[in-house]
């Protein structure tokens, strides 16, 4: 189990948790992104700046701090 | 007859609302481009009915204010028809709203809109099917191209005669067994039938909205009931209630995605995707960013440029003309000097490079590339204490500091919003781009005008630090911005939106230019402008310019255009260099650039973030402007322009 932030570009990754409260999880869920999701990361930004995935079929920008509040299990 | 256009952000509910409309409502290629609500009368089918196109909204939880605003609107009970619309190749995701807007029980129909979209990433998509499931009209549509856009008003009317509610789906038996308990409580604790359906506010309740418990803890003394069917849920999942109620929600929607899909053929290589790799790359994609910006930089200035020089000659041998023709000193001289001036700001000065402006605008607008542009600054935005999403009201402020401000309301955190509502009045708008074009870049050089803004980037960044320290906001969560596939919109659209903006400069702005270059005449005429430039004289003076400027200052207050043309009229000719020398034109130009918003603007900010925050925002602009020209002024008094 590792976080989102820390899935390798072009991997795909399923979400086990979101740590932080209503307010994290309802953004996210919104953006489609919960507990049970695949997501597959598609970049990193520059400098530590966001990461960006794809989810569902839509691509989301994320920032680092929230990603790496998400729990996930790499898939292979 | 009421219609409300509803769904996520970026679906196209603008696109359609404009189809019937005419172009009344902005639209672009981000999430978040409507933050209030347009209304406009149409008739369909001989009916009468008003048709209110809302912001997107991810979910009826709250949200952003743009979102409350779309929310306030759903849960008036005073719409008749639900339009849901919905982005047909992000369905899974869609459907989660649609799921809640069924359980407001008002009439509804369907809009798959971007089949296109949807058919080039190879999802098929059985409408019929989805309809029977859901119990209500689901209508395929494109509407960029239109298709589709007339058979669904056509069914809104049938959906308003039959009055389909649709079938609200319902959660596991666990859940909805509490849902119930709660939904009889409510109709027994909360005797005055409100607008909304007590299943809905039951569920709300339980996914624990701060909006709904508000009202409820106001309207009646069920709260205290709520907590205990909270955790009950959170015992049987094992998770809070408010996940519990989204997961469950979310996987309808997945079953039901699931049900009525298919993936034909996987997407097809796309050259979107190849695009990306570059505009977002991590070191190519700021050289892009640079370039594009630089590119668009020289569009305007290589059209506007050509067009100025032509037309201000004439202008000035027509000019030169009527002093002939009236005599030196006369009060006709003065005034229809005024009038022709102003005439002359409009056609040579602010249209040749507001349209081209304008138009390069609405193409990066429409591309979809401010939310890549987003992406790529939010790094440099948490240096000044912000975060990504705020630098989409800084590019809109490039057009105009009004729309700039009121698109604050995608942001979530109220600091940011205040924040950011102040620094984009410092991002010049056309208005001032066209004064930086007109006279730094025209009459000393472009790279000079480059310098300007370059400056100003600088400034306000290091405002955005200031400001940010002096109002932290701790809640910060960071960046969460979709980043919608690049359209090529239909030129037709493109244009439509650059009228619609530019026709705002024409009916409302050049009027005033005119009559307020006539009102300067008639000031000088009776040599009442020498009270302001008086007045204004402690200013001047410490910034060097001609004591003359003071009265433009003033009327840069109400159009910032007005300061340009008001100028040469202040000065008595367009030769701006035969009386300012070119540091003074740049120290002329900074001030205006930075000085106190115009007053929509100030009306705008009053608005948004509160009379406190509109008057912080006039300090600050002005103690700024101030500061900068003056180190100008020092900076060209030792080395000086020539």
């Amino acid at each position: 189990m590792t976080t989102l932030d820390q899935v390798h570009e072009n991997n795909k990754a399923k979400v086990i948790d979101i740590q932080g409260g209503q307010g994290i999880r309802q953004r996210l869920g919104q953006m489609g992104i919960h507990p049970g999701d695949t997501i597959m990361m598609l970049r990193y930004g520059a400098l530590r700046g966001p990461i960006l995935i794809e989810v569902h079929g839509s691509q989301v920008a994320l920032g680092r701090r929230i990603a790496s509040r998400i729990l996930v299990e790499e898939i292979e | 007859m009421r219609i409300a256009l509803a769904g996520q952000p970026n679906c196209g509910k603008s696109t359609i609302f404009n189809s019937i409309a005419g172009y009344k409502a902005i639209t672009s290629n981000f999430p978040g481009t409507t933050v209030k609500y347009t209304e406009t009368k149409t008739h369909i089918e001989g009916y009468t009915c008003n048709c209110i196109d809302l912001p997107g909204t991810y979910s009826l939880t709250s949200g952003d204010p743009a979102e409350l605003e779309a929310r306030r609107h759903l849960l008036s009970g005073e719409v008749d028809v639900i339009i849901n619309v919905i982005d047909a190749s992000l369905l899974c995701r869609s459907l989660e709203l649609t799921l809640q807007l069924l359980e407001l029980e008002v009439p509804m129909i369907l809009c798959l809109n971007m089949m296109d979209e949807a058919q080039r990433k190879g999802i098929q998509i059985d409408a019929p099917k989805l309809s029977n499931l859901l119990g209500v009209p689901v209508i395929p549509t494109i509407a960029t191209t239109g298709k589709g856009l007339k058979e669904l008003f056509i069914d809104v009317l049938r959906v308003r005669e039959e009055k389909r509610i649709g079938k609200t789906p319902k959660f596991s038996k666990d859940i909805e067994e509490i849902v119930s308990q709660l939904d009889s409580i409510l109709n027994s604790e909360w005797p005055v039938k409100e607008k909304v359906p007590t299943r809905i506010l039951s569920i709300k309740l339980l996914e624990n909205d701060e909006f709904f418990i508000n009202e409820t803890k106001r309207n009646s003394n069920a709260t205290n009931r709520i907590r205990p069917l909270q955790e009950k849920l959170e015992q049987i999942h094992g998770s809070p209630s408010d996940e519990v109620i989204s997961s469950e929600r979310h996987a309808l929607a997945m079953n039901l995605f699931e049900k009525v899909s298919t993936v034909i053929h996987p997407p097809k290589r796309d050259i979107r995707i190849t695009i990306d790799n570059w505009v977002m790359h991590k070191f190519f994609g700021y050289l892009i960013l640079v370039g594009v910006f630089y590119g668009f930089f020289n569009f305007i200035f290589g059209i506007g440029g050509y067009i100025e020089e032509p037309l201000m000659e004439l202008f000035d041998y027509w000019i030169g003309g009527l002093e002939e023709f009236f005599g030196k000193g006369s009060l006709a001289l003065f005034l229809f000097r005024g009038v022709l001036q102003g005439i002359a700001g409009g056609i040579a000065i602010v249209l040749p490079y507001l349209v081209p402006f304008l138009i390069g605008l609405s193409i990066l607008e429409d591309v979809g590339y401010l939310p890549r542009v987003a992406f790529l600054m939010d790094v440099f935005m948490h240096k000044i204490g912000l975060h990504g999403k705020s630098i989409i009201p800084f590019i809109l402020g490039y057009g105009c500091s009004v729309p700039a401000v009121m698109a604050t309301r995608i942001l979530e955190f109220p600091q940011h919003r205040f924040i950011v509502s102040i620094l984009t009045t410092m991002i010049p708008c056309a208005a001032r781009i066209t004064i930086i074009f007109g006279l730094v870049a025209f009459f000393i050089s472009p790279n000079a005008a480059l310098m300007i803004f370059a400056l100003n980037i600088l400034v306000v960044a290091v405002s955005g630090k200031i400001l940010s320290t002096l109002y932290p906001e701790p809640g910060s969560l960071g960046l969460i911005l979709e980043i919608p596939a690049y359209q090529l919109p239909p030129l037709k659209n493109t244009l439509k939106k650059s009228w619609y903006r530019i026709r705002e400069f024409i009916v409302i702005a050049w009027p005033l230019l005119i009559i307020g270059s006539a009102l300067l005449a008639l000031m000088e005429y009776g040599k009442v402008d020498l009270y302001f430039n008086r007045f204004l004289s402690p200013l001047t003076h410490l910034l060097g310019l001609p004591v003359s400027v003071g009265a433009t200052l003033i009327f840069g207050l109400l159009r910032k255009e007005l300061s340009l043309i008001m100028l040469t009229q202040a000065l008595g000719t367009t030769q701006v260099l035969t009386v300012m020398t070119k540091s003074q034109i740049m120290v002329f130009t900074v001030f205006v650039t930075f000085y106190i918003p115009c007053l929509a603007t100030i009306a705008a900010l009053w608005r948004e973030i509160g009379k406190k925050g509109a008057l912080l925002a006039i300090l600050f602009t002005l103690s700024v402007a101030i500061i900068l020209a003056l180190i100008t002024h020092i900076f060209f008094g030792i080395f000086p322009l020539w």
